[in-house]
């Protein structure tokens, strides 16, 4: 259901401001979404007037500063900080990315606004839960599927075809793509995702799986595949440069192919 | 999926709409949604128009005055202009589920263009129709 504002318990009031140290020469302000699952409060903005001096050029640099000697409060995903693992996935200046390689002095604005993955249940701050984008994951049964008796040795694959898996098996699956869908943010319960059915078209593709029917019987179905409206956000904020909105027009195609 | 850990409250709902800054192709896909229901509309006063002319000069001369009045142009001008989006960028859709142009760059560009073309197309028609002494 189209839902334009949020929930009562989710809506955003002001929070603590906190001041750049004195002598600070450049100095930015970074607007953190902030929720304490302990507390009793609603989700706040707190400010952060940021002595980008003292910190590394990218935003997940700024966060770990915060972190570290600012407010130690403040709880976000990291892991890898080069773009590989998808943990530090965030909404930043209004659009999903990755903290650690994107630069704060990429984001336009006075201040740079950091909030949760939108439309997501908030652990805490900037974590949120992820439970169900991974179970659509699973659904998509991300595992080669064979009735062939195994080989000797390995699954043999031409170059070409495994070229078709390119711009597809690169996905870290860190849920920017999902979470800019407005698609997926109304009916996130039942529309599969970008990422799901990228992934799911990069089984579908590969020449190696031999499961293509049941795989599409599985997506035939009014939410789970054609709740993609072509709104192209999913392409748009992909960090790795992938195309999920392409990937489901190849999975739409595939549906009208093997009915005519 | 919004079940909290025993013990803590229900979790809230991280932001969308209110910090998401839009994209080209965004824009143009509730546009797309948009000018779909005004033809809806438009639709009926079609059916309107048409029934006005079976059922006589004076319903019809009515009718008419209706849409020839102020607030009767400004409808029909945004439907002019929903008309030539909703097909402009109806042939974006068929070429995007054909597998084309779902590159990025072009649907940026194509996005820009499907306006572009709506408001000058609109603009042509009106000009026209204002040249023929229809307004």
């Amino acid at each position: 259901m189209v839902q334009l504002s949020l929930p009562k318990n989710s809506r955003v009031g002001k929070g603590k401001h906190h001041p750049a140290p004195a002598g600070a020469k450049r100095v930015k302000t970074f607007k953190i979404y902030r929720y304490d699952p302990e507390g009793t409060e609603n989700p706040r903005w707190d400010t952060y007037d940021v002595d980008v001096d003292a910190c590394g050029p990218m935003l997940l640099d700024v966060l770990i500063h915060i972190k570290n000697d600012i407010d130690p409060t403040l709880t976000f995903r990291r892991s890898c900080r080069e773009g590989v693992c998808g943990s530090c996935a965030m909404n930043i200046g209004g659009r999903n990315t990755l903290a650690c390689t994107h630069g704060w002095e990429e984001v336009p604005g006075k201040e740079v606004q950091i909030s949760p993955l939108p439309s997501m249940p908030v652990v805490k701050d900037l974590v949120p839960d992820l439970t169900l984008f991974y179970a659509q994951y699973a659904s998509i049964e991300p595992w080669l599927h064979t009735d062939t008796p195994e080989p000797q040795k390995e699954w043999l694959q031409s170059e070409t075809d495994r070229a078709k898996l390119d711009g597809l098996y690169e996905c870290i699956l860190c849920a920017c793509c999902s979470t800019s869908c407005p698609s997926y943010w109304w009916n996130g319960d039942k529309y599969l995702g970008p990422a799901a059915l990228l992934h799911a078209y990069r089984w579908l593709i590969d020449s190696r799986d031999e499961a293509t029917g049941h795989r599409l019987d599985d997506l035939e179905d009014p939410f789970k595949l054609y709740r993609c409206h072509t709104i192209m956000n999913c392409a748009q904020v992909c960090p790795k440069g992938l195309n999920p909105a392409k990937a489901i027009a190849e999975v739409k195609k595939m549906m009208m192919e093997r009915v005519v | 999926m919004t079940e909290a850990t025993p013990g803590l409250r229900a979790r809230p709902l991280s932001p969308h709409m209110q910090v998401w800054r839009w994209h080209l192709t965004m824009l143009t896909s509730i546009l797309h949604r948009a000018t779909g229901v005004a033809l809806y509309g438009g639709a009926l006063i079609l059916a309107g128009w048409a029934i006005a002319l079976a059922s006589g000069p004076a319903n019809y001369l009515f009718f008419m005055t209706l849409l020839g009045s102020p607030l009767g142009r400004v409808v029909m001008f945004g439907l002019t202009l929903s008309i030539f989006y909703h097909l402009a960028n109806g042939i974006r859709h068929l070429v995007w589920d054909a597998g084309a142009g779902l590159d990025i760059k072009t649907a940026n560009l194509t996005g820009a263009a499907v306006i572009a073309f709506s408001v000058a197309a609109t603009v042509v028609v009106w000009v026209i129709a204002f040249m023929m002494g229809a307004l």
